[in-house]
Protein backbone atom coordinates (compact mmCIF):
# COMPACT_ATOMS: atom_id res chain seq x y z
CA UNK A 1 0.00 0.00 0.00
CA UNK A 2 1.26 3.38 -0.95
CA UNK A 3 1.12 6.03 1.69
CA UNK A 4 1.27 9.61 0.65
CA UNK A 5 3.35 11.63 3.04
CA UNK A 6 3.00 14.97 1.32
CA UNK A 7 -0.52 16.38 1.19
CA UNK A 8 -1.59 16.97 -2.38
CA UNK A 9 -3.46 20.13 -1.63
CA UNK A 10 -2.73 23.10 0.47
CA UNK A 11 -5.40 24.26 2.91
CA UNK A 12 -5.92 27.44 0.93
CA UNK A 13 -6.71 25.43 -2.19
CA UNK A 14 -9.43 23.44 -0.50
CA UNK A 15 -11.06 26.00 1.70
CA UNK A 16 -13.09 28.70 0.13
CA UNK A 17 -12.00 32.10 1.40
CA UNK A 18 -15.50 32.85 2.67
CA UNK A 19 -15.48 29.77 4.84
CA UNK A 20 -12.07 30.67 6.08
CA UNK A 21 -13.27 34.16 6.92
CA UNK A 22 -16.38 32.72 8.54
CA UNK A 23 -14.19 30.52 10.66
CA UNK A 24 -12.25 33.54 11.86
CA UNK A 25 -15.50 35.28 12.59
CA UNK A 26 -16.75 32.22 14.44
CA UNK A 27 -13.63 32.30 16.56
CA UNK A 28 -14.13 35.98 17.25
CA UNK A 29 -17.72 35.35 18.26
CA UNK A 30 -16.65 32.46 20.45
CA UNK A 31 -14.13 34.65 22.19
CA UNK A 32 -16.78 37.29 22.68
CA UNK A 33 -19.28 34.81 24.08
CA UNK A 34 -16.63 33.41 26.38
CA UNK A 35 -16.25 36.79 28.01
CA UNK A 36 -19.80 36.38 29.35
CA UNK A 37 -21.62 38.97 27.41
CA UNK A 38 -25.25 39.51 28.27
CA UNK A 39 -25.93 42.09 25.57
CA UNK A 40 -25.16 39.65 22.80
CA UNK A 41 -27.99 37.37 23.87
CA UNK A 42 -30.53 39.71 22.30
CA UNK A 43 -29.09 39.46 18.81
CA UNK A 44 -30.09 36.55 16.61
CA UNK A 45 -28.11 35.15 13.72
CA UNK A 46 -28.95 36.26 10.20
CA UNK A 47 -28.71 33.19 7.98
CA UNK A 48 -28.41 33.03 4.20
CA UNK A 49 -26.23 36.04 3.63
CA UNK A 50 -24.93 36.87 0.20
CA UNK A 51 -21.25 37.69 0.06
CA UNK A 52 -21.17 41.09 -1.53
CA UNK A 53 -18.12 42.06 -3.58
CA UNK A 54 -18.10 45.27 -1.54
CA UNK A 55 -15.55 44.17 1.02
CA UNK A 56 -12.29 45.82 1.81
CA UNK A 57 -9.25 43.74 2.54
CA UNK A 58 -8.47 45.19 5.95
CA UNK A 59 -8.72 43.50 9.32
CA UNK A 60 -12.18 43.86 10.81
CA UNK A 61 -12.44 45.68 14.13
CA UNK A 62 -13.13 43.20 16.97
CA UNK A 63 -16.84 42.72 17.67
CA UNK A 64 -16.37 43.79 21.27
CA UNK A 65 -15.08 47.20 20.19
CA UNK A 66 -17.75 47.59 17.50
CA UNK A 67 -20.44 46.97 20.11
CA UNK A 68 -18.87 48.81 23.07
CA UNK A 69 -17.44 51.99 21.60
CA UNK A 70 -20.38 53.86 20.14
CA UNK A 71 -21.57 57.38 19.57
CA UNK A 72 -25.31 57.15 20.07
CA UNK A 73 -26.41 60.15 22.13
CA UNK A 74 -29.90 58.68 22.51
CA UNK A 75 -28.29 56.50 25.18
CA UNK A 76 -25.80 59.02 26.53
CA UNK A 77 -22.81 61.03 25.42
CA UNK A 78 -20.08 58.67 26.63
CA UNK A 79 -18.97 56.07 24.15
CA UNK A 80 -19.52 53.40 26.77
CA UNK A 81 -23.08 54.60 27.50
CA UNK A 82 -24.86 52.86 24.59
CA UNK A 83 -23.57 49.38 25.47
CA UNK A 84 -24.16 50.04 29.17
CA UNK A 85 -27.68 51.46 28.91
CA UNK A 86 -29.09 49.42 26.03
CA UNK A 87 -29.81 46.15 27.86
CA UNK A 88 -31.86 47.74 30.65
CA UNK A 89 -33.50 50.60 28.75
CA UNK A 90 -33.92 49.51 25.15
CA UNK A 91 -34.31 45.80 25.82
CA UNK A 92 -35.61 43.75 22.91
CA UNK A 93 -36.52 45.51 19.68
CA UNK A 94 -40.26 46.34 19.76
CA UNK A 95 -42.23 44.12 17.40
CA UNK A 96 -43.48 45.05 14.94
CA UNK A 97 -40.99 47.82 14.22
CA UNK A 98 -42.80 50.27 11.96
CA UNK A 99 -41.20 52.62 9.44
CA UNK A 100 -43.17 55.46 7.90
CA UNK A 101 -42.27 56.32 4.32
CA UNK A 102 -43.68 59.65 3.17
CA UNK A 103 -43.19 62.65 0.93
CA UNK A 104 -42.61 62.78 -2.80
CA UNK A 105 -43.34 59.21 -3.81
CA UNK A 106 -46.14 57.22 -5.43
CA UNK A 107 -46.50 54.66 -2.67
CA UNK A 108 -46.14 56.23 0.74
CA UNK A 109 -47.17 54.28 3.82
CA UNK A 110 -46.18 52.72 7.08
CA UNK A 111 -44.56 49.35 6.79
CA UNK A 112 -43.17 46.87 9.26
CA UNK A 113 -39.54 45.83 9.47
CA UNK A 114 -40.45 42.53 7.81
CA UNK A 115 -42.25 44.21 4.93
CA UNK A 116 -39.38 46.64 4.46
CA UNK A 117 -36.48 44.20 4.61
CA UNK A 118 -37.73 40.67 3.92
CA UNK A 119 -38.36 41.14 0.15
CA UNK A 120 -34.62 41.68 -0.27
CA UNK A 121 -31.64 39.38 -0.03
CA UNK A 122 -29.35 40.25 2.86
CA UNK A 123 -25.76 40.98 1.90
CA UNK A 124 -22.62 41.11 3.94
CA UNK A 125 -20.32 44.01 3.14
CA UNK A 126 -17.09 44.99 4.85
CA UNK A 127 -16.79 48.76 5.00
CA UNK A 128 -14.57 51.28 6.67
CA UNK A 129 -16.36 53.51 9.17
CA UNK A 130 -14.76 56.90 9.79
CA UNK A 131 -16.09 58.94 12.71
CA UNK A 132 -15.92 62.72 12.49
CA UNK A 133 -13.91 62.51 15.74
CA UNK A 134 -10.95 61.06 13.81
CA UNK A 135 -11.22 57.41 14.77
CA UNK A 136 -12.20 54.57 12.49
CA UNK A 137 -13.25 50.93 12.35
CA UNK A 138 -13.74 48.20 9.78
CA UNK A 139 -17.15 46.58 10.11
CA UNK A 140 -18.76 43.60 8.39
CA UNK A 141 -22.27 44.94 7.98
CA UNK A 142 -25.35 42.96 6.98
CA UNK A 143 -28.02 44.79 5.03
CA UNK A 144 -29.71 45.57 1.77
CA UNK A 145 -28.90 48.28 -0.78
CA UNK A 146 -30.94 51.31 0.20
CA UNK A 147 -31.70 51.98 -3.48
CA UNK A 148 -33.58 48.69 -3.85
CA UNK A 149 -35.77 49.53 -0.86
CA UNK A 150 -36.43 53.14 -1.85
CA UNK A 151 -37.41 52.23 -5.43
CA UNK A 152 -40.35 50.19 -4.14
CA UNK A 153 -41.93 53.41 -2.89
CA UNK A 154 -41.55 54.97 -6.34
CA UNK A 155 -40.08 58.40 -5.60
CA UNK A 156 -41.44 60.96 -8.08
CA UNK A 157 -39.58 63.63 -10.04
CA UNK A 158 -39.82 66.11 -7.15
CA UNK A 159 -37.90 63.81 -4.86
CA UNK A 160 -34.42 65.29 -4.72
CA UNK A 161 -33.50 64.41 -1.14
CA UNK A 162 -34.23 61.71 1.39
CA UNK A 163 -34.65 62.43 5.07
CA UNK A 164 -34.34 59.84 7.83
CA UNK A 165 -35.63 60.01 11.39
CA UNK A 166 -34.66 58.04 14.51
CA UNK A 167 -37.21 56.73 16.99
CA UNK A 168 -38.12 59.11 19.81
CA UNK A 169 -38.82 57.15 22.98
CA UNK A 170 -37.26 58.43 26.21
CA UNK A 171 -38.23 55.14 27.89
CA UNK A 172 -35.93 53.27 25.55
CA UNK A 173 -33.50 56.10 24.88
CA UNK A 174 -32.64 57.65 28.27
CA UNK A 175 -30.40 60.20 26.53
CA UNK A 176 -33.52 61.75 25.02
CA UNK A 177 -34.63 62.86 28.48
CA UNK A 178 -31.95 65.53 28.16
CA UNK A 179 -31.78 68.18 25.52
CA UNK A 180 -28.28 67.26 24.40
CA UNK A 181 -29.47 67.29 20.80
CA UNK A 182 -32.70 68.41 19.20
CA UNK A 183 -34.63 65.11 19.12
CA UNK A 184 -35.57 63.34 16.96
CA UNK A 185 -32.22 62.75 15.33
CA UNK A 186 -32.61 63.62 11.66
CA UNK A 187 -30.24 62.89 8.81
CA UNK A 188 -30.45 63.32 5.08
CA UNK A 189 -28.93 62.41 1.76
CA UNK A 190 -29.27 63.71 -1.74
CA UNK A 191 -31.37 61.21 -3.72
CA UNK A 192 -28.39 60.19 -5.89
CA UNK A 193 -26.35 59.55 -2.75
CA UNK A 194 -29.18 57.49 -1.29
CA UNK A 195 -29.48 55.53 -4.55
CA UNK A 196 -25.75 54.90 -4.80
CA UNK A 197 -24.93 51.17 -4.74
CA UNK A 198 -22.60 51.62 -1.74
CA UNK A 199 -25.37 53.03 0.47
CA UNK A 200 -26.63 50.29 2.71
CA UNK A 201 -29.68 49.88 4.90
CA UNK A 202 -28.07 47.73 7.58
CA UNK A 203 -29.85 45.30 9.89
CA UNK A 204 -26.86 43.44 11.28
CA UNK A 205 -23.14 43.16 11.74
CA UNK A 206 -20.78 40.23 12.14
CA UNK A 207 -23.56 37.98 10.84
CA UNK A 208 -25.92 38.87 13.70
CA UNK A 209 -28.85 41.23 14.08
CA UNK A 210 -27.88 44.72 15.16
CA UNK A 211 -27.67 45.35 18.88
CA UNK A 212 -29.48 48.43 20.17
CA UNK A 213 -26.20 50.29 20.67
CA UNK A 214 -25.44 49.86 16.97
CA UNK A 215 -28.84 51.18 15.87
CA UNK A 216 -31.20 48.20 16.00
CA UNK A 217 -33.14 47.16 14.10
CA UNK A 218 -32.49 49.29 10.99
CA UNK A 219 -29.79 51.84 10.36
CA UNK A 220 -28.12 53.59 7.50
CA UNK A 221 -24.51 52.98 6.47
CA UNK A 222 -22.94 55.49 4.12
CA UNK A 223 -19.28 54.46 4.12
CA UNK A 224 -17.81 57.53 2.42
CA UNK A 225 -19.35 59.96 4.91
CA UNK A 226 -18.59 60.64 8.56
CA UNK A 227 -20.31 58.22 10.89
CA UNK A 228 -22.94 60.63 12.16
CA UNK A 229 -24.61 60.55 8.72
CA UNK A 230 -25.31 56.85 9.22
CA UNK A 231 -28.46 57.36 11.30
CA UNK A 232 -29.58 54.61 13.65
CA UNK A 233 -32.90 53.01 14.69
CA UNK A 234 -34.80 54.47 11.75
CA UNK A 235 -38.58 54.97 11.95
CA UNK A 236 -39.06 57.57 9.22
CA UNK A 237 -38.01 57.96 5.60
CA UNK A 238 -39.24 61.00 3.69
CA UNK A 239 -38.64 62.03 0.09
CA UNK A 240 -38.35 65.79 -0.22
CA UNK A 241 -37.57 68.60 -2.62
CA UNK A 242 -35.12 70.29 -0.25
CA UNK A 243 -32.32 68.98 1.97
CA UNK A 244 -33.17 68.12 5.56
CA UNK A 245 -31.84 70.36 8.28
CA UNK A 246 -29.97 67.63 10.04
CA UNK A 247 -29.51 67.34 13.79
CA UNK A 248 -25.79 68.09 13.83
CA UNK A 249 -26.22 70.99 11.41
CA UNK A 250 -28.73 72.48 13.86
CA UNK A 251 -26.41 71.79 16.78
CA UNK A 252 -23.23 73.29 15.29
CA UNK A 253 -23.64 74.51 11.70
CA UNK A 254 -20.03 75.65 11.44
CA UNK A 255 -18.75 72.21 12.38
CA UNK A 256 -21.11 69.79 10.67
CA UNK A 257 -22.41 70.23 7.15
CA UNK A 258 -25.06 68.43 5.12
CA UNK A 259 -22.58 66.47 3.00
CA UNK A 260 -20.08 65.41 5.70
CA UNK A 261 -18.01 63.49 3.18
CA UNK A 262 -14.81 62.10 4.68
CA UNK A 263 -12.21 64.60 3.52
CA UNK A 264 -8.65 64.79 4.85
CA UNK A 265 -8.25 68.19 3.19
CA UNK A 266 -11.05 69.89 5.09
CA UNK A 267 -10.45 70.03 8.84
CA UNK A 268 -13.09 70.13 11.49
CA UNK A 269 -12.81 73.62 13.01
CA UNK A 270 -11.43 72.10 16.20
CA UNK A 271 -9.30 69.20 14.96
CA UNK A 272 -7.50 67.89 11.92
CA UNK A 273 -9.20 65.36 9.67
CA UNK A 274 -5.91 64.44 7.97
CA UNK A 275 -5.33 61.38 10.12
CA UNK A 276 -7.38 58.93 12.07
CA UNK A 277 -6.84 56.33 14.74
CA UNK A 278 -8.06 52.92 13.61
CA UNK A 279 -9.47 51.30 16.71
CA UNK A 280 -6.96 48.70 17.87
CA UNK A 281 -3.98 50.42 16.27
CA UNK A 282 -1.38 52.57 17.98
CA UNK A 283 -0.18 54.91 15.26
CA UNK A 284 -2.60 57.12 13.42
CA UNK A 285 -3.11 56.38 9.76
CA UNK A 286 -3.79 58.80 6.94
CA UNK A 287 -7.43 59.44 6.26
CA UNK A 288 -8.40 58.65 2.68
CA UNK A 289 -10.50 60.92 0.47
CA UNK A 290 -14.12 59.77 0.67
CA UNK A 291 -12.86 57.23 3.21
CA UNK A 292 -11.22 55.24 0.42
CA UNK A 293 -14.32 55.14 -1.77
CA UNK A 294 -13.35 58.03 -4.05
CA UNK A 295 -13.34 55.84 -7.18
CA UNK A 296 -16.97 55.00 -6.66
CA UNK A 297 -18.40 58.26 -5.32
CA UNK A 298 -16.19 61.24 -6.23
CA UNK A 299 -18.25 61.66 -9.41
CA UNK A 300 -21.30 62.53 -7.33
CA UNK A 301 -19.60 65.78 -6.35
CA UNK A 302 -17.84 66.85 -9.54
CA UNK A 303 -17.81 70.61 -9.84
CA UNK A 304 -18.64 71.13 -6.19
CA UNK A 305 -16.34 73.00 -3.80
CA UNK A 306 -16.02 70.46 -1.01
CA UNK A 307 -14.52 73.00 1.38
CA UNK A 308 -17.77 74.96 1.14
CA UNK A 309 -20.04 71.91 0.95
CA UNK A 310 -18.47 70.18 3.96
CA UNK B 1 -1.39 68.85 67.54
CA UNK B 2 0.93 67.22 65.03
CA UNK B 3 -0.49 65.03 62.38
CA UNK B 4 2.48 63.14 60.99
CA UNK B 5 0.20 60.71 59.17
CA UNK B 6 -1.71 63.43 57.34
CA UNK B 7 0.65 64.21 54.49
CA UNK B 8 1.53 60.60 53.63
CA UNK B 9 -2.18 59.80 53.66
CA UNK B 10 -3.08 62.66 51.32
CA UNK B 11 -0.10 61.79 49.13
CA UNK B 12 -1.42 58.24 48.82
CA UNK B 13 -4.95 59.51 48.08
CA UNK B 14 -3.58 61.72 45.32
CA UNK B 15 -2.17 58.62 43.65
CA UNK B 16 -5.50 56.78 43.72
CA UNK B 17 -6.48 57.96 40.21
CA UNK B 18 -3.26 56.47 38.83
CA UNK B 19 -3.89 53.19 40.64
CA UNK B 20 -7.42 53.16 39.30
CA UNK B 21 -6.08 53.83 35.81
CA UNK B 22 -3.61 50.98 36.09
CA UNK B 23 -6.39 48.71 37.32
CA UNK B 24 -8.63 49.56 34.41
CA UNK B 25 -5.76 49.09 31.99
CA UNK B 26 -5.21 45.63 33.43
CA UNK B 27 -8.91 44.70 33.32
CA UNK B 28 -10.05 45.95 29.93
CA UNK B 29 -7.02 47.68 28.43
CA UNK B 30 -8.86 51.03 28.76
CA UNK B 31 -11.45 50.03 26.18
CA UNK B 32 -11.54 50.37 22.43
CA UNK B 33 -9.61 53.62 22.25
CA UNK B 34 -7.11 53.42 25.12
CA UNK B 35 -5.04 56.43 24.07
CA UNK B 36 -8.05 58.74 24.03
CA UNK B 37 -9.22 57.29 27.35
CA UNK B 38 -5.79 57.84 28.92
CA UNK B 39 -5.33 61.41 27.68
CA UNK B 40 -8.83 62.42 28.82
CA UNK B 41 -8.54 60.71 32.18
CA UNK B 42 -5.25 62.45 32.97
CA UNK B 43 -6.62 65.78 31.77
CA UNK B 44 -9.72 65.41 33.94
CA UNK B 45 -7.60 64.77 37.01
CA UNK B 46 -5.19 67.59 36.24
CA UNK B 47 -8.15 69.94 36.25
CA UNK B 48 -9.68 68.40 39.36
CA UNK B 49 -6.44 68.72 41.31
CA UNK B 50 -6.13 72.32 40.23
CA UNK B 51 -9.60 72.95 41.67
CA UNK B 52 -8.81 70.93 44.80
CA UNK B 53 -5.65 72.98 45.40
CA UNK B 54 -7.65 76.17 44.90
CA UNK B 55 -10.20 74.97 47.44
CA UNK B 56 -7.65 74.71 50.26
CA UNK B 57 -7.57 78.34 51.31
CA UNK B 58 -11.34 78.96 51.28
CA UNK B 59 -11.91 75.72 53.18
CA UNK B 60 -9.20 76.54 55.69
CA UNK B 61 -10.62 79.98 56.31
CA UNK B 62 -14.23 78.86 56.51
CA UNK B 63 -13.59 75.88 58.78
CA UNK B 64 -10.69 77.32 60.72
CA UNK B 65 -8.73 74.09 60.15
CA UNK B 66 -5.27 75.55 59.84
CA UNK B 67 -3.71 72.15 59.05
CA UNK B 68 -5.37 72.26 55.63
CA UNK B 69 -2.90 74.96 54.61
CA UNK B 70 -0.10 72.46 54.99
CA UNK B 71 -1.51 70.38 52.17
CA UNK B 72 -1.77 73.15 49.63
CA UNK B 73 1.67 72.82 48.09
CA UNK B 74 1.37 69.06 47.70
CA UNK B 75 -2.04 69.33 46.07
CA UNK B 76 -0.80 72.03 43.72
CA UNK B 77 2.18 69.91 42.76
CA UNK B 78 -0.10 66.95 42.12
CA UNK B 79 -2.10 69.15 39.77
CA UNK B 80 1.17 69.89 37.97
CA UNK B 81 2.06 66.18 38.03
CA UNK B 82 -1.21 65.23 36.30
CA UNK B 83 -0.83 68.12 33.86
CA UNK B 84 2.62 66.80 32.90
CA UNK B 85 1.26 63.27 32.47
CA UNK B 86 -1.66 64.61 30.42
CA UNK B 87 0.64 66.62 28.15
CA UNK B 88 3.13 63.75 27.83
CA UNK B 89 0.41 61.31 26.83
CA UNK B 90 -0.83 63.77 24.22
CA UNK B 91 2.65 64.28 22.78
CA UNK B 92 4.00 60.77 23.14
CA UNK B 93 0.93 58.62 22.54
CA UNK B 94 -1.78 60.61 20.81
CA UNK B 95 0.55 62.45 18.43
CA UNK B 96 3.50 60.03 18.77
CA UNK B 97 6.09 62.86 18.77
CA UNK B 98 4.87 64.21 15.45
CA UNK B 99 6.29 67.64 16.27
CA UNK B 100 5.16 69.41 13.08
CA UNK B 101 1.61 68.15 13.69
CA UNK B 102 1.78 69.22 17.33
CA UNK B 103 3.02 72.66 16.26
CA UNK B 104 0.18 73.01 13.77
CA UNK B 105 -2.34 71.98 16.41
CA UNK B 106 -1.00 74.53 18.91
CA UNK B 107 -1.31 77.29 16.34
CA UNK B 108 -4.60 76.22 14.76
CA UNK B 109 -6.71 74.77 17.56
CA UNK B 110 -7.60 77.37 20.10
CA UNK B 111 -8.30 74.88 22.87
CA UNK B 112 -4.82 73.44 22.44
CA UNK B 113 -3.27 76.91 22.36
CA UNK B 114 -5.03 77.64 25.63
CA UNK B 115 -4.01 74.34 27.17
CA UNK B 116 -0.38 74.91 26.25
CA UNK B 117 -0.49 78.44 27.64
CA UNK B 118 -1.82 77.03 30.92
CA UNK B 119 1.04 74.51 31.10
CA UNK B 120 3.65 77.20 30.42
CA UNK B 121 2.19 79.42 33.13
CA UNK B 122 2.06 76.54 35.56
CA UNK B 123 5.73 75.74 35.06
CA UNK B 124 7.17 78.69 37.06
CA UNK B 125 4.76 77.92 39.88
CA UNK B 126 5.99 74.34 40.11
CA UNK B 127 9.62 75.47 39.91
CA UNK B 128 9.18 77.99 42.71
CA UNK B 129 7.35 75.62 45.01
CA UNK B 130 10.35 74.74 47.19
CA UNK B 131 11.01 76.43 50.55
CA UNK B 132 14.28 77.83 49.27
CA UNK B 133 12.58 79.41 46.26
CA UNK B 134 9.97 80.99 48.51
CA UNK B 135 12.79 82.44 50.61
CA UNK B 136 14.72 83.64 47.59
CA UNK B 137 11.72 85.35 46.06
CA UNK B 138 10.43 86.69 49.34
CA UNK B 139 6.88 86.07 50.47
CA UNK B 140 5.32 89.02 48.73
CA UNK B 141 6.82 88.38 45.30
CA UNK B 142 6.19 84.67 45.65
CA UNK B 143 2.51 85.27 46.41
CA UNK B 144 2.24 87.67 43.51
CA UNK B 145 3.72 85.10 41.15
CA UNK B 146 1.49 82.34 42.43
CA UNK B 147 -1.61 84.40 41.79
CA UNK B 148 -1.04 83.22 38.21
CA UNK B 149 -3.11 80.22 39.23
CA UNK B 150 -6.17 82.47 39.09
CA UNK B 151 -5.48 82.71 35.35
CA UNK B 152 -4.30 79.12 34.86
CA UNK B 153 -7.39 77.47 36.30
CA UNK B 154 -9.84 79.35 34.03
CA UNK B 155 -7.59 78.50 31.08
CA UNK B 156 -7.76 74.85 32.08
CA UNK B 157 -11.53 74.90 32.36
CA UNK B 158 -11.80 76.70 29.01
CA UNK B 159 -9.46 74.14 27.40
CA UNK B 160 -11.80 71.34 28.46
CA UNK B 161 -14.97 73.29 27.61
CA UNK B 162 -13.83 74.05 24.06
CA UNK B 163 -12.70 70.49 23.41
CA UNK B 164 -16.03 68.87 24.28
CA UNK B 165 -18.16 68.02 21.27
CA UNK B 166 -21.60 68.47 22.71
CA UNK B 167 -22.28 67.48 26.31
CA UNK B 168 -21.02 70.39 28.40
CA UNK B 169 -22.17 69.01 31.77
CA UNK B 170 -18.71 68.29 33.12
CA UNK B 171 -17.02 71.52 31.97
CA UNK B 172 -19.98 73.40 33.41
CA UNK B 173 -19.54 71.72 36.78
CA UNK B 174 -15.85 72.59 36.73
CA UNK B 175 -16.63 76.18 35.76
CA UNK B 176 -19.19 76.49 38.56
CA UNK B 177 -16.76 75.19 41.17
CA UNK B 178 -14.06 77.50 39.87
CA UNK B 179 -16.42 80.48 39.93
CA UNK B 180 -17.28 79.64 43.52
CA UNK B 181 -13.63 79.38 44.57
CA UNK B 182 -12.58 82.58 42.82
CA UNK B 183 -15.76 84.41 43.84
CA UNK B 184 -15.08 83.59 47.47
CA UNK B 185 -11.65 85.18 47.14
CA UNK B 186 -13.08 88.36 45.64
CA UNK B 187 -15.62 88.62 48.46
CA UNK B 188 -13.01 87.85 51.12
CA UNK B 189 -10.70 90.52 49.75
CA UNK B 190 -13.53 93.07 49.70
CA UNK B 191 -14.56 92.25 53.21
CA UNK B 192 -10.98 92.61 54.38
CA UNK B 193 -10.68 95.93 52.59
CA UNK B 194 -13.80 97.18 54.38
CA UNK B 195 -12.56 96.12 57.78
CA UNK B 196 -8.98 97.26 57.59
CA UNK B 197 -8.90 99.83 54.85
CA UNK B 198 -7.58 99.36 51.34
CA UNK B 199 -3.97 99.60 52.44
CA UNK B 200 -4.01 96.21 54.10
CA UNK B 201 -5.66 94.13 51.42
CA UNK B 202 -2.41 92.46 50.48
CA UNK B 203 -2.03 90.91 53.87
CA UNK B 204 -5.40 89.26 53.52
CA UNK B 205 -4.24 87.08 50.67
CA UNK B 206 -1.15 86.05 52.58
CA UNK B 207 -2.29 82.60 53.37
CA UNK B 208 0.37 80.16 54.41
CA UNK B 209 3.00 80.58 51.78
CA UNK B 210 5.14 78.38 53.96
CA UNK B 211 3.67 75.21 55.14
Amino acid sequence: MLLRTQPRLRESEVTDKSLWLDRRRFLALGAAAASAWPALAGAGPLPGLIRSPYRIDEAATPLKDVTHYNNFYEFGTDKSDPAQMAPSFFGAVPKPWMVTVSGECAKPGTVSYDDLIKPHKLEERIYRLRCVEAWSMVIPWVGVPLADVLKRFEPNSKAKYVEFTTLVDPERFPGQRRGTLDWPYVEGLRLDEAMHPLTLLAVGLYGEELLPQNGAPIRLVVPWKYGFKSIKSIVGIRFGETPARTTWMKSAPREYGFYANVNPQVDHPRWSQGKERRIGEFLKRDTLAFNGYADQVAGLYSGMDLAVNY
Amino acid sequence: MRRIWLKPLVFALCLVPLVWLAGRAAIDGLGANPIEALVRFLGDWALRFLLIALAVTPLRRITGWSWLGGLRRMLGLFAFFYVVLHLSSYIGLDQFFDWPAIGREIVKRRYITIGMAAVLLLLPLALTSTDSMVRRLGGRRWRKLHRLVYLIAPLGVAHHWMMVKKDLTEPMIHAAILALLLGWRVLAARRAARHTGPGNVKQESGCAAHS
